[in-house]
């Protein structure tokens, strides 16, 4: 008995979005566990023995049973819609994300393309909320993040290209099949491997909005930024918009540098290894949020237009000439 | 076309999500609006008058220059691909566009565009 092609494709996609959704879930609740640390505390506890692992679950009922209030002078329209518009590229960016040789839902042979274009769509529904809501706080932030997100988008591209550059190819089963090896990691490769890899995280930070960058959230001076203004299931998607676009790049990061499902261990363990890089990443992503204090919106442009922007493009440059001279992998 | 099917396919499911979630909230939720809870927030003040108001959009500038580079991402990416084949003079083809690139950059930068006013 054979499934028709359109059936499979349908339970992939439909199992891919529930385990999406469950780890974003246990991802936050990492976090804040992991925050608690750095902080000499304990974080959640007392919701589900042991540890609070029960509190993401609370969480996502509360939010879901909150009244939902829609600000008198808003833009209804746009401002009931940005959730949606926002949460559709963050959680499509995993669609060509393989989790193990022929396990993902679409493995395209540009997908490190669609990865970077379909995750800066993201701006269009972040901007939406920010418009729609008519609050000051709220357009200012979604002026800021216009700002800064085009500013450090080219770097992430030019990072993320160096690993696309060394293989030959976009798609990312090739990119993984190319760091085989001992030492066969592409954060492994001489000089280039490590600059690129600190570039990436750096320019993640800034696109996921996290502190140093996070100067459109900015709790202090603009309270929560776009979201100011959402409440109930409507905030729930934006954040768990946010977590899972931050948990796509750390994906990719992992896929990128780290070897993707490659590890020691029979090939079932692949998506195990896999999951357990992207969580490395997202926690030196969260290592760095607890560690630094929020930079001025000059000194953000300044780091990404100065610094990262001619950074990535020379070594981009560096990577080529090696490329061409006879280096790289793959193909 | 077809190995976007399954794209176009979860793309569907996830606007399904966010959609059913929002229903199911609808029924859960309580609705019980009054004027003040309406209003804006703005740390307990009054709002006066609406955020629509003319904005300086000081990335004016960033913007154009993010076009350029994005530009550049756009001819980077087929360039990689064919780099290996094509050896040391696709490199050195693109090495002289990106020093033309930027030479711009600099421009811009003696000319204060990277200044945040």
């Amino acid at each position: 008995m054979s499934v028709p092609p359109a059936v499979s494709m349908f339970i992939a996609a439909f199992i891919l979005l529930n385990a999406i959704v469950g780890v974003v879930t246990y991802i936050t609740l990492l976090e804040r566990k992991f925050a608690a640390r750095m902080q000499s505390r304990i974080g959640p506890y007392y919701v589900g023995w042991p540890h609070g692992w029960l509190q993401p679950i609370a969480d996502a009922v509360k939010l879901m049973i909150k009244e939902d209030i829609v600000p008198a002078p808003a833009d209804r329209a746009v401002y009931n819609l940005a959730p949606l518009v926002f949460l559709v590229p963050c959680m499509l960016v995993f669609a060509t994300i393989p989790f193990a040789p022929g396990l993902g839902v679409a493995d395209l042979n540009i997908g490190v393309l669609f990865f970077l274009a379909v995750s800066a769509l993201e701006i269009v529904g972040l901007f939406m909320g920010g418009w729609g809501s008519n609050n000051k706080y709220a357009l200012l932030s979604a002026m800021r993040a216009v700002n800064q997100i085009i500013s450090y988008d080219l770097p992430f591209i030019f990072a993320a290209l160096v690993p696309v550059l060394l293989t030959g190819s976009m798609q990312m089963s090739a990119i993984v099949g190319a760091q085989h090896g001992l030492a066969g990691w592409f954060v492994l490769y001489p000089v280039i491997g490590q600059l690129a890899f600190v570039a990436y995280l750096i320019a993640a930070l800034a696109a996921e909005n996290r502190v140093p960058f996070d100067i459109l959230e900015a709790e202090s001076e603009l309270i929560a930024g776009f979201r100011v203004e959402y409440s109930g299931m409507k905030f729930a998607l934006i954040q768990l918009g946010e977590y899972a676009h931050m948990l796509g790049t750390s994906f990719l990061g992992a896929l990128l540098f780290l070897g993707g499902w490659l590890g020691p261990g029979p090939a079932w363990l692949g998506p195990i290894w896999f999951l357990l890089k992207a969580v490395f990443v997202f926690l030196i992503l969260t290592w760095v949020r607890w560690s630094f204090v929020r930079i001025r919106v000059d000194q953000i442009l300044a780091i990404s237009w100065k610094l990262l922007l001619p950074a990535t493009v020379v070594l981009l440059l560096a990577t080529g000439f090696v490329v061409a001279a006879g280096g790289g992998r793959g193909l | 076309m077809s190995a976007y099917l399954p794209v176009l396919i979860f793309a569907v499911l996830i606007v399904a999500f966010g959609v059913v979630s929002l229903a199911v909230a609808r029924l859960a939720r309580p609705s019980r609006p009054d004027v003040v809870k309406l209003a804006n927030y703005e740390c307990g003040a009054e709002p006066i008058g609406p955020a629509w108001v003319r904005f300086p959009v000081g990335f004016y500038l960033v913007a154009l220059l993010f076009i350029i580079f994005d530009t550049l991402a756009v001819f980077l990416f087929p360039w990689a691909l064919v780099l290996k084949p094509l050896g040391l003079s696709a490199f050195w083809v693109m090495a002289a566009f990106i020093g033309i690139v930027g030479l711009g950059w600099i421009y811009a930068y003696r000319e204060g565009v990277l200044e945040w006013k």
